[in-house]
């Protein structure tokens, strides 16, 4: 990007250490190449965007971030420290909650049963513990409302949800579990307008709660509202990373797409994306 | 979000019909089943089939089928299969036999040692499925044979030619151990029962009934901690989470392997149980022990309302789906019937069930 002295590799801010580091991660999928060095991090209290094309590798990088796929090559710092999370539930443990694409949720399961799957709340000890399925209704039913969505009841079966009413119990377990790394990848592309406003709103409040979040999106506008930094993807590499006020939508949206292309789609659309 | 539009209850829900809220019980259809059963027979079958020693008769082979099935059941609901449970039934009875009589270790040492066995080949099962990524159907067609297989050749082996392997009932004579596992409990109420003349008796006095064959005491207890495990638990959460999408289950976190291999090794254990119990009972045993027992336990399973893609079912379910196997099997010969319609009665059975789970799932699941 040496055209754009404003898209430059942007440093972390030098007063506050990142969560987590990735460093130079690369992901092969037998001979496919889906990452190829990418370096990112995330420091408490920002909201740090991933942006990119279809295919560009952002849904393999966050699962390498969340224990899903071990990377190829790199390395990952959490806290400063080297790590390589074993599993999806070692990586929860550590308090990364992750809304992937498809969702991971069980749709002949309840809602509450959903919400809680690998982390149930339980109550007694010993022999008698057990899974205390009143406050994790009651929790549910909260975390829900305060994303906006009234449940019918929170033994439904998630299957019978809208797809934005699934994605909100995706978002709100995650936001939920979440302690120190809320990765969202595409949370809001089935939801409605109060909804999109309720989790773009989310971050926010859990930002200034301290946790660091990654948020991926196609959509530039939702983007710019919280992002605090920018990295755009493409073809299993990073292009830049700028930080907010640095850039503008339409240069963000240029390298989201390309640049050129869209440019000449802009002629026909009249200016319309 | 203000607040009286937290307390204002969705317009859009109507009040759920206690008949709906029935449907969503995946054991609706065995309960279903049973009433039906005990209808047919009350019709049909000589008035003995419900006395105190008739129930007994059909609740003891249910019991032993039922500790099976329970466990298919839970290994189903995790979105496996075990088929080599009834060869499990023959090789754990070898074991057993061989620990007892050849070697004369105490029932204490033995059964233990018996599981255990079971419970590693169990783990080998899983471990196969899951490294392989092969359906455990296939996995497990295969052990069906090997174990079959295995029980006749160290049957031979121990006892120099035959395969039948007799004196475990003298072995395990006088064992302290013996009454958990073999003969009938609560003698002491039957007979006092018996003597206020509140069941029925022989003419000498003592009870028709000695007491409730330990068996359907295993059964009921099993099918009772399998519904708290399953419903109430962490572990219940992670089988159902499991069986209804492995991946999806993972990426939240649940230990997905160690969940399936801790199914199959309940289903080896739960067969490992039911050959230590019916062994003793019989005093020896064969290699045949267990035969088809596999597709019994599934089919129990099934009309228990188990879904065969998993993440869906219930071990109460197949607690009743294995009374109405019983049923079927022994109360046949209470009635006029030939004793082959068995066998059209159970796959009749088992599509009916089959058809009606298919029906319930799309409706809890609001299929579109
Ligand atoms: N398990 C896999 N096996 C083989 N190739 C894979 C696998 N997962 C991802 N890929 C490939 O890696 C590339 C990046 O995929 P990825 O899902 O990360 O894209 P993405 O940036 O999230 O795209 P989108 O915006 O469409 O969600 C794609 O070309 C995809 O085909
Ligand atoms: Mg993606």
């Amino acid at each position: 990007m040496s055209h754009d002295s404003r898209f430059h590799h942007g440093d972390v801010p030098t007063d506050a250490k990142p969560i987590i580091h990735m460093e130079n991660i690369k992901k092969h999928f037998g001979n496919v190449i889906a990452l190829n060095g990418v370096t990112f991090d995330v420091t408490p209290g920002e909201c740090h965007c991933l942006l990119g094309d279809n295919g560009a590798g952002k849904s393999t990088f966050i699962k390498t971030m969340s224990g899903v796929h071990k990377p190829t090559a790199g390395k990952i710092f959490f806290e400063g420290k080297p790590l390589a999370f074993d599993s999806p539930r070692d990586a929860m443990e550590a308090g990364i909650a992750t809304v992937f694409q498809d969702l991971a949720m069980i749709p002949l399961m309840s809602v509450t049963r959903n919400f809680f799957m690998g982390r149930e709340p339980t109550k007694g000890r010993g022999i008698a513990k057990r899974f205390d399925v009143d406050r994790a209704n009651e929790i549910c039913m909260e975390e829900m409302r305060k994303m906006g969505i009234n449940l019918r009841a929170p033994d439904q079966a998630v299957g019978t949800l809208s797809g934005g009413e699934r994605q909100t119990v995706a978002i709100a377990r995650a936001v939920h579990f979440g302690a120190k790394v809320l990765i969202l990848d595409e949370p809001t592309s089935a939801l409605g307008v109060r909804q999109t406003s309720n989790v773009l709103s989310t971050i926010d409040r859990v930002r200034q709660q301290g946790v660091g979040v990654v948020f991926i999106s196609h959509n530039v506008r939702h983007a710019m509202a919280v992002g605090d930094r920018f990295t755009v993807l493409n073809r299993g590499q990073t292009l830049g990373t700028a930080v907010k006020g640095e850039i503008s939508s339409t240069e963000l949206q240029d390298l989201m797409a390309g640049g050129q292309e869209l440019a000449e789609l802009e002629g026909s659309l009249g200016g319309t994306i | 979000m203000s607040a009286d539009m937290i307390e204002q209850p969705d317009e859009r829900i109507r009040a759920e019909s206690f008949a709906t809220k029935l449907m969503k019980k995946p054991e609706l259809g065995a309960i279903g089943g049973v009433v039906l059963v005990t209808l047919f027979f009350l019709f049909t079958a000589d008035s003995a089939m419900f006395t105190l020693s008739g129930i007994m008769n059909f609740m003891t082979p249910a019991a032993q089928l039922g500790i099976l099935g329970i466990a298919a059941a839970m290994l189903m609901i995790g979105g496996e299969f075990d088929l080599s449970i009834g060869s499990m039934v023959a090789f754990a009875g070898m074991i057993f036999g061989v620990l007892t009589v050849n070697t004369g270790l105490p029932l204490i040492l033995a059964i233990p040692l018996t599981l255990a066995f079971a419970a590693c080949i169990g783990a080998v099962n899983g471990m196969i499925v899951l490294r392989t990524g092969l359906p455990s159907f296939i996995v497990t067609l295969a052990g069906l044979f090997i174990l079959r297989g295995a029980s006749l050749v160290g049957l031979k082996l121990f006892t120099g030619g035959s395969t039948q392997l007799r004196g475990v009932r003298d072995a395990v004579e006088g064992d302290w151990l013996a009454p958990v596992f073999s003969g009938d409990a609560f003698t002491g109420l039957f007979g006092w029962l018996a003597s206020l003349g509140l069941i029925e008796t022989f003419k000498s006095g003592t009870p028709k009934v000695p007491g409730i064959p330990v068996e359907i005491l295993w059964f009921i207890a099993f099918a009772l901690v399998a519904t708290y495990v399953l419903l109430r638990t962490p572990v219940g959460n992670w089988v159902f989470a499991t069986g209804g999408d492995t991946n999806a289950a993972k990426n939240s976190g649940v230990p997905v392997r160690n969940v399936k291999i801790s199914l199959f090794m309940l289903t080896a254990c739960a067969a490992a149980l039911v050959a230590v119990i019916t062994v003793i009972d019989a005093g020896s045993t064969d290699a045949r022990r267990g035969f088809m027992k596999e597709f019994e336990a599934i089919i129990t399973a099934v009309i228990g309302g188990c879904l065969l893609t998993g993440g869906y079912g219930s071990a109460i379910g197949a607690f009743f789906g294995a009374i109405i196997f019983g049923m079927v099997t022994i109360g046949l010969t209470y009635t006029d019937f030939d004793q082959d319609w068995f066998q059209i009665f159970l796959g009749g059975m088992l599509l009916l069930a089959v058809v009606f789970n298919n029906v319930i799932r799309k409706r809890v699941t609001g299929e579109r």
